[in-house]
């Protein structure tokens, strides 16, 4: 793979909100356009003295050299990044990193995300189907309002059901509803991959085990560099610990040990509100 | 000095007493991040260098892993010609102010110098000349830049840029190549930035060394994580020859029950974390870092002392060092045992632990230790600690931070075929540091384990001259 330029500016060259707090970035970066596989991750710090945060790839384009990410407003960093602009850049953008989702043929497939999850599970699903799967997408959330990429994952997936929670779009339940249709309507389900809220993950995992469905999920701890040289983002899988960045992000579900996970997630709560209440003032004043 | 080289006046080299170099005291570093060491005086250092006796076989150079001409500097500062100790120093040590600071000279070039042997002698203080020299150097605005050889059209990527890395690079620009280092951070310095603390080694000198880098036109990309951003096969493609000094980056856990719960970092987290994200100034900076009120750290290297040292300073009321055997055997340095002490490091030896207990959050509220004893020496001549039956307890921790040790960083291997390893470690197969792949080299802690800042450069300079030899005359 060539490599043109190796120092770019991470310019934005397009930014919408997608849903409320959730705002879709296209940002220069060819590197990591060019060399990106579904699944795979960047690490983001927004500015000098800003934190590094993983964000999954949504999408990129390799000619164009800009990936795609979907951020979800919940604390300073990304208060911080829905302020900034078309035009304005991230001062640093590092990856692809993380292991590729493992692709291959085995019928039917279905890439379910919940919520911000919609996001990262695009990429695969597209993947799945490039592999020759029968892809179904399950969009899930809890409202209407939290759905996107419809219409992109129309395009990826041979067909696509949508489910909320309170049934303000598309059929009325959870995810895991989604999933125990999915087998009554196909008999059969080969592989399921579930992205979203750890809770979402933990159930979908469980559903997917019982109707004897390996179901994959993407797993996103508290990261610091994100090359496995720190062990922040350890999580025990399989009774195992293992570093999400370099081993994972994506495990078999049932493995997981998702209330480890929640707990080393909230680690530093009292902290990321300190910081977010402070930013906001800031903002206003 | 006499003809022969030997002074005349020995006698009078032998009667000066060794200089004192001034440190902030126990108590109020202990709460700062500013350097502790304050580095000697003008005259001190002119007096300190008075005390070298100029061996015909100067033992110190043979004790030092990169052979620095010490007599020579040393008799540089005597005169009082500090740019010519600064020339002297950088012919073999392109970054002197760091190793002045961080080598182990009392292992090294300070333990065979002949002053300081028999029962009253004392060394000649060779590492706190060095820092010295090279700090007057850099203040004075006055480093000189080095010679650089006409381009050959060669191009060479380094990987990494931690002490190997960054040496392997300032001399492969010397010799005229196009050298672009690689680093996955978003800093360049490896260890020295990310792990070494602020009150060690001040993070500016680092930043003087790789603008310096840069001046002589070497190009320094960040956030490039090879292996991932591009593999070494697609460097090959682009590049003449490679030298991987990817370090020591793999974090050793115990494996003990309950090791993940909230609070419990490994060394290399709990130091990043405050070093090189900043989290000592949160919210200036947003990285936090968990400032706990009891903090216990596990190991007994230099690294456990830099996390203790780090966690005073983040204001803990009671930091903890645990580890198996006695603090005669810890392996860190002396020097950095006895500041850790002065400053109140509570030392928790012949201990190990057991298992972790955690509130119900998630977490660590309690580390359960077992004693131990000295037993019979293992094959390493060291003692072996066993445990003592029924000596287990609970030592309430709110933070416990992980230094038993670092394994080598896995990512150039894993995902460069027919790169042969041993353990992890990259074989080199020579002095260079050649690989199993043609065009490959490699050097520092990702070679030898985690290791020493001069035995990375000095491997850096070992492949530089390899790859110089390579790119002229393409043998392998
Ligand atoms: C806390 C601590 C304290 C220490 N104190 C001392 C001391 O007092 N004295 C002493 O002599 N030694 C000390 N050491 C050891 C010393 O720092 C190391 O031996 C030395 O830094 C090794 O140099 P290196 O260049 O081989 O690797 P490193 O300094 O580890 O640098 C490797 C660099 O490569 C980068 N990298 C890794 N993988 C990739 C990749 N795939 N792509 C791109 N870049 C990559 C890393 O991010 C890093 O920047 C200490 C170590 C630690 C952790
Ligand atoms: S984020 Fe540091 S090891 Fe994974």
């Amino acid at each position: 793979m060539q490599m043109r330029v190796l120092k770019d500016v991470h310019r934005i060259v397009e930014r919408r909100e997608l849903a409320p707090r959730v705002m879709l970035y296209r940002v220069v970066a060819p590197l990591v356009a060019t060399a990106r596989k579904a699944g795979q991750f960047v690490i983001v710090r927004v500015e000098e003295g800003g934190e590094r945060i993983p964000l999954t790839i949504a999408d990129a384009d390799a000619e164009a050299g800009t990936i795609t990410l979907v951020v979800q407003e919940v604390g300073k960093t990304t208060a911080r990044m829905a302020r900034l602009r078309e035009g304005d850049a991230f001062v640093d953008v590092a990856g692809p990193l993380g292991a590729a989702t493992h692709i291959s043929k085995v019928g039917t497939v279905a890439c379910i995300g919940g919520g911000i999850g919609i996001a990262p599970v695009h990429p695969i699903a597209q993947s799945m189907r490039a592999a020759g799967n029968r892809v179904i997408g399950i969009l899930a959330a809890r409202n209407r309002d939290l759905l996107f990429f419809r219409e992109e994952m129309r395009r990826a997936c041979d067909e696509v059901r949508v489910w909320t929670d309170d049934g303000s779009e598309g059929k009325k339940g959870l995810a895991t509803d989604a999933l125990r249709e999915l087998v009554a309507d196909f008999g059969k389900v080969d592989r399921a991959v579930a992205i979203g809220p750890v809770p979402m993950m933990k159930f979908v995992a469980k559903t997917g085990h019982e109707l004897g469905i390996p179901t994959l999920v993407s797993l996103n701890p508290v990261m610091v560099d994100g090359t496995g040289m720190c062990g922040g983002c350890r999580v025990t899988v399989g009774g195992k610990t293992r570093f999400v960045c370099v081993d994972g992000p994506e495990f078999e579900g049932h493995e997981v040990d998702f209330d480890e996970l929640s707990r080393r997630q909230a680690l530093y709560r009292e902290e990321e509100r300190a910081s977010h209440d402070r930013y906001m003032k800031e903002v206003q004043s | 000095m006499s003809d022969n080289g030997t002074p005349r006046d020995l006698k009078q080299r032998y009667k000066t007493p060794k200089q004192e170099m001034p440190c902030q005291p126990a108590e109020v570093r202990a709460r700062n991040f500013t350097e502790v060491a304050l580095g000697l005086l003008g005259d001190n250092a002119k007096l300190e260098s008075y005390r070298c006796i100029y061996c015909k076989e100067p033992a110190c150079v043979s004790g030092c892993p990169v052979g620095v001409d010490i007599p020579g500097f040393l008799h540089e500062v005597e005169k009082g010609d500090l740019a010519g100790a600064a020339r002297v120093l950088k012919r073999t040590n392109l970054l002197p102010a760091v190793c002045g600071r961080v080598c182990p000279q009392e292992e090294q070039c300070e333990a065979v110098c002949k002053v300081g042997q028999g029962k009253n002698g004392v060394a000649v203080s060779i590492g706190r000349l060095e820092r010295f020299v090279a700090d007057w150097e850099r203040n004075s605005g006055m480093a000189q830049a080095p010679e650089i050889a006409a381009p050959t059209g060669k191009k060479v990527a380094v990987v990494g840029s931690g002490p190997a890395g960054l040496t392997c690079a300032a001399d492969l620009a010397r010799c005229g190549h196009k050298v672009t280092v690689f680093e996955a951070l978003h800093k360049a310095g490896g260890v020295l930035v990310y792990g070494i603390p602020e009150f060690r080694l001040p993070k500016a000198i680092v930043a003087a060394e790789i603008k310096a880098l840069e001046a002589m036109g070497v190009e320094i990309v960040c956030n490039f994580v090879v292996g991932l951003t591009r593999t070494v096969d697609d460097l090959m493609k682009e590049y003449d020859a490679i030298f991987v000094g990817t370090g020591a980056g793999l974090p050793y856990f115990m494996d003990l029950p309950g090791e993940n719960l909230g609070g419990i970092y490994s060394a290399n987290e709990y130091l990043t974390r405050v070093n090189l994200m900043g989290a000592y100034d949160f919210p200036k900076n947003d990285t936090p870092v968990i400032r706990g009120r009891r903090v216990a750290v596990v190991g007994g290297g230099n690294v456990a002392m830099d996390a203790a040292r780090t966690a005073l300073r983040l204001g803990a009321e009671e930091v903890r060092l645990i580890y198996r055997r006695s603090r005669e055997e810890m392996p860190a340095r002396k020097e950095e045992v006895e500041h850790a002490h002065e400053e109140g490091v509570n030392f928790t030896m012949l201990t190990n632990p057991l298992r972790y207990h955690g509130d119900e959050r998630g977490r660590v509220s309690a580390v359960e230790c077992v004693k131990m004893e000295l037993g019979e020496p293992g094959p390493d001549g060291r003692r072996k600690p066993v445990e003592v039956k029924g000596s287990e307890h609970k030592i309430p921790v709110d933070t416990v931070v992980v230094a038993i040790g670092n394994g080598p960083n896995p990512l150039v291997p894993r995902t460069t075929p027919g790169l042969e390893t041993k353990k992890g470690k990259i074989l080199a197969r020579d002095e260079s540091g050649k690989t199993s792949l043609r065009g490959v080299f490699a050097g520092g802690d990702i070679v030898l384990g985690a290791a020493t800042v001069i035995l990375a450069m000095g491997a850096g300079r070992k492949a530089a001259k390899g790859v110089d030899e390579y790119l002229r005359t393409g043998a392998w």
